[in-house]
């Protein structure tokens, strides 16, 4: 993990290469994260890789409900080299959430872009199939935002198909 | 291969492939011809979601032509259950049982990484013997995992009295976390701040036992399949796909290894006392299915040394953190101390909260990278859990592993792919 001061000076750097690329940073308990502007997140990302972050470890959604912008897109950035990481976090409005995919520069986005999308409900532009993974294709709602009720959806039956959640028409 | 399109846009040039997608893309199976004539027809057959080679709840959308695969679409969801929702439903220590069903063949190294997670949250320190105990059940578990793959991938290729070899190594496994835990799977061993309870005597004599055997056993394993044609000639030069497509797909784990690349997490960012031991990394050279199942099977070996070596410098101490915010006071402290009481009380009805912040907790799983990462909103419940499964990521490889290679080919790949499709679903 590189230290407080390296996160700063890396987000430093961002600034310069990219103007407000990076919004803020957090450093607790030795996890060093970049606040990104969404809309810059592939310069980001590409700087991140010319440093050394070449792997992309892991993607994955968050809800911070009740805090606004609601929606975050986290990347955890992997150097193999110097066993490092840092990860980059991109917040989002729940009102047309959307951001750049990243599956031509990490062909291993593709599913877990396919999940934050299916999960949170969040549009990655440029993303080759962006379905549905987890979820059956018809499905309505995004179930782990955290006003998504857990038990609230109805057991489906025979009798009751058509009236509920995912029905199909 | 390309062919020129037929009807009003005869100029463009489009893969055969790609041609055949456009017609099929609700996902229907269609007899419709496709490409130019009659020898170049593709074929969409449908493999699963029930299926006894897809190892679980996966179907496979294959495009053939004739027994070629040119192009394989996984769709996954099948066993979606919703897990990480309800993580956020439920006490930190509730969470644990639920995360350990998401990959079912690795329960330690799920409920390993979320309380990593945790106890990074906390910033908890945990006791030497908790760290050994760890890493001698995640060994198991490792040995467990490799055997269960080992024996269905070789029971694929026509190899049945391999199943039953692995299995009833299996079992001797099973029944020492049985003794350890009172389980046989989904043990809930590890908790936030150690694990449940020291081992019970005579556990460290099983385990030894077990570890006198298990090279022998790999041994024959090896002389039983390596020595087979069928076998070699099946696995060796199939499915390559190289070291830097991987990376770039993300994958980890025993599949990355085959292709050469030293990465184990267990040596490159020691968690819980790794870097006491001493293990090498198997590596493969050319990463095709041989590779891969020739570093699984030297898997075993290490495993059985990191475990030889924790038994013996088995720290003394005590099994849990001694924090009574996080872990259960012992249970005869009950009836004298009042103080003990009302953790006990706290805990058990409310759990412990956690400082708000995030954690992601790397764990080299049977798998490849196994990470939890956890956000903490102050309360007692966790505000996401969210598992980066190895399955999940590694999947994404199967079409560059069997495009262009046979079908039968494809069944051999996705066995030594090692799938879990609890933990791709999660």
């Amino acid at each position: 993990m590189p230290d407080a001061t390296e996160l700063e000076l890396t987000a430093q750097e961002l600034r310069d290469a990219h103007r407000d690329s990076i919004l803020d940073t957090e450093y607790h308990r030795d996890r060093a994260c970049l606040v990104a502007d969404p809309r810059q997140i592939k310069p980001i990302l590409e700087h991140l890789v010319d440093k050394g972050y070449t792997m992309l470890a892991s993607l994955h959604g968050v809800d911070y409900y009740p805090h606004e912008p609601r929606l975050g897109v986290l990347y955890e950035m992997l150097d193999r080299r110097r066993v490092d990481r840092i990860s980059v976090k991109a917040r989002l409005h729940t009102d047309d959430p959307h951001i750049d995919s990243v599956v031509d520069m990490f062909p291993g986005a593709d599913f877990p872009e396919r999940e934050v999308y299916d999960m949170f409900g969040v549009v990655f532009d440029g993303h080759p199939d962006l379905r549905r993974i987890l979820m059956p294709e018809d499905y309505e709602g995004f179930p782990q935002r955290r006003d998504f009720p857990v038990g609230g959806e109805p057991v489906l039956f025979t009798f009751n198909e058509e009236q509920n959640y995912g029905k199909y028409v | 291969m390309t062919v020129t399109g037929r009807g009003d846009d005869a100029d463009t040039v489009t893969t055969l492939t790609e041609d055949y997608r456009k017609r099929e893309e609700s996902i229907t199976i269609s007899s419709q011809p496709a490409g130019v004539d009659e020898t170049h027809e593709l074929l969409t057959l449908n493999i699963g979601p029930h299926h006894p080679a897809t190892h679980g709840v996966l179907r496979l959308l294959t495009t053939l032509e004739g027994e070629v695969v040119r192009d394989i679409k996984p769709i996954i969801g099948y066993v979606h259950t919703g897990i990480e929702k309800t993580a956020e439903d439920k006490a930190y220590w509730k969470v644990i049982p639920v995360v350990e069903r998401m990959d079912y063949l690795a329960y330690y190294f799920n409920a390993m990484a979320f309380c990593g997670a945790v106890e990074t949250l906390l910033g908890l320190e945990i006791p030497p013997r908790a760290q050994y105990l760890r890493v001698i059940h995640l060994e198991l578990n490792r040995i467990n995992s490799h055997l269960l793959w080992l024996g269905t991938s070789a029971l694929d290729l026509g190899a049945i009295s391999m199943f039953w070899y692995c299995f009833r190594e299996r079992e001797k496994i099973l029944d020492l976390f049985e003794m350890s835990s009172g389980q046989r799977f989904h043990t809930r061993y590890i908790q936030v701040g150690g694990v449940m309870e020291d081992i019970p005597a005579g556990f460290e004599a099983k385990v030894r036992a077990f570890l006198k055997d298990m090279p022998n056993r790999a041994d024959q394993y090896a002389d039983l399949l390596e020595k087979n044609q069928i076998v070699v000639e099946r696995l060796r030069g199939t499915g390559i796909v190289d070291r830097e497509t991987m990376i770039k797909l993300g994958v980890t784990g025993p599949l990355l290894r085959a292709t050469g690349e030293p990465w184990d997490l267990r040596k490159a960012h020691p968690y819980s006392s790794y870097d006491h031991f001493d293990f090498k990394i198997p590596v493969g050279t050319v990463g095709d299915n041989y590779d891969r199942y020739r570093v699984r099977h030297a898997e075993f070996y290490e495993s059985v040394k990191i475990i030889e070596q924790a038994l013996d410098g088995l720290p003394e101490g005590p099994h849990i953190t001694t924090d009574r915010k996080v872990a259960l006071p012992p249970r005869h402290e009950l009836a004298t101390s009042m103080e003990a009481l009302i953790h006990h009380f706290k805990l058990v009805t409310e759990g412990f909260r956690v400082p708000p912040g995030e954690a992601y907790y790397p764990i080299e799983g049977p798998r490849g990278e196994l990470g939890c990462f956890v956000r903490s909103d102050g309360s007692a419940k966790p505000a996401r859990v969210h598992m980066r499964d190895p399955s999940f990521v590694n999947l994404q490889a199967l079409a560059p592993m069997v495009r262009d290679g046979y079908i039968a080919d494809l069944i051999a790949t996705l066995a030594m792919l090692d799938p879990i499709l609890g933990g791709i679903d999660r």
